[in-house]
């Protein structure tokens, strides 16, 4: 019989380094990985699941964060945007959107990023109805979603 | 959000998730999460303990019967859904599964999830009424089957009575399906929703429009036909900021005539 319990160790990777928490299980997993983790690259927007600034890539999957508790991603691998540059060196994509001006007040970024990036890892030169249809679960309050929406294309041809 | 304060635990097998979800009366089942972590958060919902499904495995499987009947597992994801080869025995399935909200949530989300919520704006209680689909409900004491017709009984109620658990939808054969909606924004909530199927004769389901989708029966595809079956349902649907109840009587009315037209063309 599994335990029932108010709490949980979880061991999770996270952008490959490994994380060993005592976690309560009310805890979702946005707020585990930017307090427990101090990783706060992911943002918080609307906390109801419809802004997608909380996205990251779990097991290879993308999900939003806010919609996920801690305890269940015990034994998972995470990416979140923290993770895409190497020794800061900006991806393709991240520095597309810098070229494209696709960031204005940039708090949806690390989500539209996420999704980006699953997207590119899926279909490596998407079609502009696939850009439009991966982004779907980011909202950009700024409204930017066309440079964006250039920034993803132009990274992917 | 802070979540009010709960108990977790993850079954290996269906046998423990159900003695779980028995022995403990303010245990839940916790699916893809979509609805349900977001409910928690406003406090709609408060389960004690949640019972997390995503480790069972045996609820994860799509297959495909030789006589073209399509078993679903209750934890098989939207993304699941419209990837895989067995489904598309029943198109319209991956195709209704694919409008659904958006990537992130289509990852995560669930058939069973989704109709066990039963929010009178989803998408799959309709169409699997219009499909004829039976509903695989455990408990401790054994397994019964449901018809979708039958298995949608209110506002987020459903046959799944305390200790029980929905384990998988069966779907029978058929290609000859529609779906019509007016969402908010694309594959977004529904306004309203119809879903029909032309197996032998047409089924038409209706949502958004009552507590559990109408269905109707129309003696042909004919537009007219379609109209007066809708007509003589007589539903009063809910009014909100999205549109009155004489419009979503009007949309309903529209909505099937699109279904049934698609079902028809398909046929």
């Amino acid at each position: 019989m599994s335990a029932i319990a108010s709490s949980k160790v979880v061991t999770v990777t996270v952008n490959g380094v490994e994380y060993e928490r005592d976690v309560e299980a009310r805890k979702l997993l946005i707020h585990f990985v930017r307090d427990d983790l101090d990783l706060t690259g992911s943002h918080i927007g609307c906390d109801t699941g419809n802004c997608g600034a909380c996205s990251m890539i779990v097991d290879g999957r993308l999900v939003k964060s806010c919609m996920l508790l801690a305890v269940q991603v015990d034994g998972a691998s995470i990416e979140t945007v923290e993770g895409l540059a190497e020794d800061g060196e900006l991806t393709a994509l991240q520095q597309s959107f810098s070229d494209h001006h696709a960031l204005q007040c940039g708090y949806c970024t690390p989500g539209m990023l996420m999704s980006a990036t699953a997207l590119l890892r899926a279909h490596p030169s998407p079609t502009d109805d696939q850009i439009k249809k991966a982004l779907q679960g980011n909202i950009c309050r700024c409204t930017g979603y066309w440079n964006i929406f250039e920034a993803v294309k132009a990274a992917g041809s | 959000m802070l979540l009010r304060e709960v108990e977790y635990a993850k079954p290996a097998t269906v046998a423990e998730a159900l003695a779980i979800l028995k022995q403990h009366d303010g245990a839940r089942a916790l699916a893809g999460g979509q609805t349900l972590i977001n409910v928690m958060k406003a406090r709609v919902a408060s389960p004690d303990v949640l019972v997390d499904l995503n480790g069972l495995d045996d609820l994860k499987g799509i297959e495909l019967g030789p006589d073209g009947t399509l078993t679903v597992g209750a934890m098989v994801t939207y993304t699941d859904i419209v990837g895989s080869a067995e489904a598309r025995a029943r198109p319209i399935l991956g195709e209704v599964c694919s409008t659904i909200a958006d990537v992130q949530v289509r990852n995560r989300g669930t058939i069973g999830g989704n109709v066990c919520s039963n929010d009178p704006t989803n998408h799959l209680p309709p169409l699997l009424c219009a499909a004829g689909a039976e509903m695989t409900i455990a408990s401790e004491d054994g397994e019964r089957n449901v018809a979708a017709a039958d298995f949608f009984l209110g506002v987020y109620l459903t046959a799944v009575g305390p200790g029980e658990l929905l384990t998988k939808v069966t779907i029978p054969a058929g290609k000859h399906d529609g779906f019509a909606a007016v969402t908010l924004g694309t594959d977004g909530t529904c306004i309203a929703n119809a879903a029909a199927s032309i197996n032998g004769s047409l089924r038409v389901a209706l949502g958004c429009v009552d507590a559990v989708p109408v269905v109707v029966q129309p003696a042909s595809a004919a537009e007219d036909a379609v109209r007066d079956a809708v007509r003589g349902a007589g539903f009063t649907p809910p009014a909100d900021v999205h549109g009155s109840s004489e419009y979503r009587i009007h949309l309903a009315e529209v909505l099937a005539v699109r279904a049934a037209r698609q079902a028809a063309e398909r046929s």
